[in-house]
């Protein structure tokens, strides 16, 4: 699905990503944790296509072709979404239309029929359900004066709606209550499938608890500098990041 | 229930929307950019350019109106005479020859009695602008009044109106069909000698809309007016007047396009609105005269006066404006609040892009007692834009308990563009409350990405932000009139981005 080698990212004429590689097959979830400014949000941005992030080196491969030559948009209709770790607000923009211009304009992309509003709002109708969520926030502008969770709810909700390949959810448990947290969770875990993979960004272990990963990796510096199965979460709880730091002298300052 | 909610929403959304979401659509509108753009070949009759007491009998005389109004209209001359052109708005205009300038032209032949004699390429032309006039293809709900260049070349649902007593008809025809009322009402709200531009119209205005709806009657329709510059070398200047007796109701639209010049052509309007106690005019335009091209060659100069007097206590006038066209935009549609209880609202979307430049805005008057106003702009600029918005709100020494209200946001596509905000508040009434906010915003690279990273390509993502920035306004106007107006900023902002 996903194949990231030696990727080396510049922002604002600084190093952010420093030869970062990670692979990930359909059907599997990737947590991704590391120390605040490691590079987490810089790895989504770079795979959605922000633009001011410069790739000077590597490769990423999602499905065979070369990610890095499609425009953001391209990217989205090709199954790239990424759940923003701060959602964006655009006034007056009604969220339930702003989802059909982009769930339509993903399908144009892909030649496919774009959905008529019946279709489409029996399809709203199903995720709502599946997340257990209240149809309120969809009468409003896109994000506009949302609560921060109800940010990320509506993150998941698109996320839900526009059924990716890969989805990165970037930090999307931060701010978010325990009910609010295991209902995003139970969200995921509904869309989990062997043919969806998950590149799941978080500070805390808790989330991993109801999003069971297949690999853990931790992101410092720039790289991925240790990966394991879901106990490596646990012991990054129990000890900290300095604790990976301890174990492995950093490669680039060799 | 909820569920049913969100089905109307969309529903109303689809038709608000359906262009942007049909891809074929979407191409259509992008690449037709100034469609309206065409000149349509008829032979007119004009008058030659230059301007001098003899203009004006002339104008007069082609339209075989009475003495009175030949005096009103030299009248007005001789006090433009008099005037210099105003040099307060933030515009960058070069000098207007007024001697180059055809104050009159019309379809050759004799004038049309019904829609019948008007000819096929004129029929054709309005169809062109989406503006079927036949009676087959009527506007369902909407009565159209076509203006071409200097002359109403008809007006459909005439018969239907007239029934309720309603007199709707091109201004020419008004002052020989209903001259006591044009004479009661012309020039009350707009004085002969108002304002350079307002002058040059009084004396040679020619042709535009006349409304009356009396005592008691609320319009069953929509009125409308298209206008249309046709010919090269002329100018427009059209004289709506619109009158609402004691707790009658009305909509009116009005509706621009010019051929692409590489001149500029001179259209100075003025629109007058009379309402009566417990009357409610409400007027809408859509303004897509020729905006000139990307280097700004060409284009319209619009200097338009519209004002509108609540004369009646709890009368009601509510302007709602989409300007995107013109090279030049000098325009305030105000509201004089002399009834007491009155109530004004401005609400106005106004967007520069390439070269175009516009100072528009309102003048709230408040005279009589707990009147009201509401002012919303929204200014756009794109490319080397230019939008100034310029408010007035005066409150006179006895209008007590008298409100206001304004909302002023700018919104700047690109770095070359410019917003400037000037509002002038004059309170001489201590009890009033006048509040007014301001916002100027970019279209932010984050909510670019947003859009972008959801599927949504550039230049769709540019037109819906803009639409949501705007989206207090389009409530406001008719639906037909809100598809329209989204469609055109659509266009207007073609290559906005990137
Ligand atoms: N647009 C930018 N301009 C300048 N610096 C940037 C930009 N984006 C990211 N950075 C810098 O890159 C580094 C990595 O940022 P990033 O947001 O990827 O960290 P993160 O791992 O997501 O951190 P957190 O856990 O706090 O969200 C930080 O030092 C940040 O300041
Ligand atoms: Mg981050």
């Amino acid at each position: 699905m996903l194949k990231i080698d030696n990727l080396h990212v510049r922002v604002a004429g600084r190093e952010i990503l420093k030869g970062l590689s990670l692979e990930a097959k359909a059907g599997e979830v990737h947590a991704i944790m590391g120390p605040n400014g490691a590079g987490k949000s810089t790895l989504g941005n770079v795979l959605a296509g922000r633009e001011g992030y410069e790739v000077t080196a590597g490769t990423v491969e999602f499905e065979g072709q070369n990610l890095l030559e499609l425009a953001p948009e391209e990217r989205a209709a090709a199954g790239v979404f990424l759940a923003f770790q701060y959602p964006v607000e655009i006034p007056g923009v009604n969220n339930t239309y702003f989802l059909r211009a982009a769930l339509n304009a993903q399908r144009r992309q892909r030649g496919e029929a774009e959905l008529d509003s019946m279709q489409f709002l029996k399809k709203v109708r199903e995720k709502l359900a599946v997340l257990h969520l209240k149809d309120e926030l969809l009468h409003r502008a896109v994000n506009e004066g949302f609560s921060g969770g109800e940010k990320k709810r509506n993150e998941i909700f698109q996320l839900a709606l526009l059924e990716p390949k890969l989805a990165i959810l970037d930090e999307t448990d931060s701010g978010l209550d325990i009910d609010a947290m295991k209902l995003v969770a139970d969200g995921v875990n509904a869309m989990r499938d062997p043919a969806r993979s998950f590149l799941v960004i978080t500070h805390y272990q808790r989330l991993l608890d109801y999003i069971v990963p297949d690999v853990v990796h931790v992101l410092a510096e720039g790289r991925i500098v240790e990966s394991g199965d879901r106990t490596l979460a646990h012991e990054l709880e129990a000890h900290g990041y300095g604790w990976v730091a301890g174990r492995h002298a950093p490669a680039g300052a060799a | 229930m909820a569920t049913e909610r969100i089905q109307m929403e969309s529903e109303l959304r689809d038709r608000l929307r359906a262009p942007a979401t049909g891809n074929e659509a979407v191409e259509a509108a992008l690449s037709r950019r100034y469609d309206a753009g065409f000149v349509t070949d008829i032979e007119s009759d004009s008058l030659p350019p230059g301007l001098d007491e003899g203009t004006v009998r002339a104008i007069s005389a082609r339209k075989h109106e009475p003495e009175w109004m030949t005096e009103w209209r030299l009248k007005a001359y001789r006090h433009w005479l008099t005037m210099t052109p105003p040099h307060w708005a933030k515009l960058r205009i070069g000098p207007i020859d007024f001697q180059a300038i055809s104050y009159y032209s019309a379809p050759k032949g004799p004038k049309y009695k019904s829609l019948d004699e008007v000819p096929r390429e004129l029929i054709e032309t309005y169809d062109k602008l989406g503006v079927p006039l036949h009676e087959r293809a009527k506007l369902a709900g909407v009565a159209v009044d076509a203006v071409f260049d200097s002359v109403s070349v008809g007006t459909t649902f005439q018969k239907e109106l007239a029934a309720k007593g309603i007199v709707f008809c091109s201004m020419s025809e008004a002052v020989k069909s209903h001259p006591e009322l044009v004479k009661k009402y012309l020039g009350t709200v707009v004085p002969q000698g108002d304002n350079y531009f307002a002058a040059l119209n009084s004396a040679v205005f020619s042709d535009g809309s006349f409304v009356f709806i009396p005592k008691g009657v609320r319009c069953p329709m929509e009125l409308s007016t298209y206008f249309r510059i046709n010919a090269g070398h002329t100018g427009q200047f059209e004289r709506t007047l619109i009158i609402a007796e004691e707790g009658a109701s009305v909509s009116y639209l009005e509706g621009c396009t010019a051929p692409m010049r590489d001149e500029n052509q001179l259209h100075a309007a003025v629109v007058e609105l009379v309402a009566l106690d417990d009357a409610s005019i409400k007027y809408s335009t859509v303004q897509n005269w020729y905006p000139g091209d990307e280097n700004g060659v060409g284009g319209i100069y619009n200097f338009v006066t519209k004002r509108g007097e609540c004369r009646g206590p709890r009368s009601r006038i509510v302007w709602t404006q989409v300007e995107t066209g013109s090279a030049i935009t000098w325009k305030y549609p105000s509201c004089v609040l002399r009834g007491d209880d009155s109530a004004g609202e401005f609400h106005s979307v106004a967007l520069t892009h390439h070269c175009q430049q516009a100072d528009t805005g309102t003048k709230m008057i408040h005279i009589g007692r707990n009147t009201k106003s509401k002012i919303v702009s929204k200014g756009i600029s794109a490319g080397r834009g230019q939008n100034t918005y310029r408010g007035l709100v005066k409150i006179e020494k006895g209008a007590e308990g008298a409100r206001n209200h304004t909302q002023c946001d700018s919104l700047l596509i690109g770095k070359r563009c410019g917003a400037h905000t000037f509002p002038y508040i004059e309170v001489k009434n201590p009890g009033a409350i006048v509040e007014h906010e301001a916002t100027t915003s970019k279209i932010s690279e984050d909510q670019m990405f947003y859009c972008r990273s959801r599927g949504i390509g550039e230049e769709d993502a540019v037109s819906m932000i803009v639409d949501g920035f705007c989206k207090q306004v389009f409530r406001e106007l008719p639906m037909e009139f809100a598809v329209e107006a989204k469609k055109l900023l659509e266009v207007s902002l073609e290559g906005a981005v990137g």
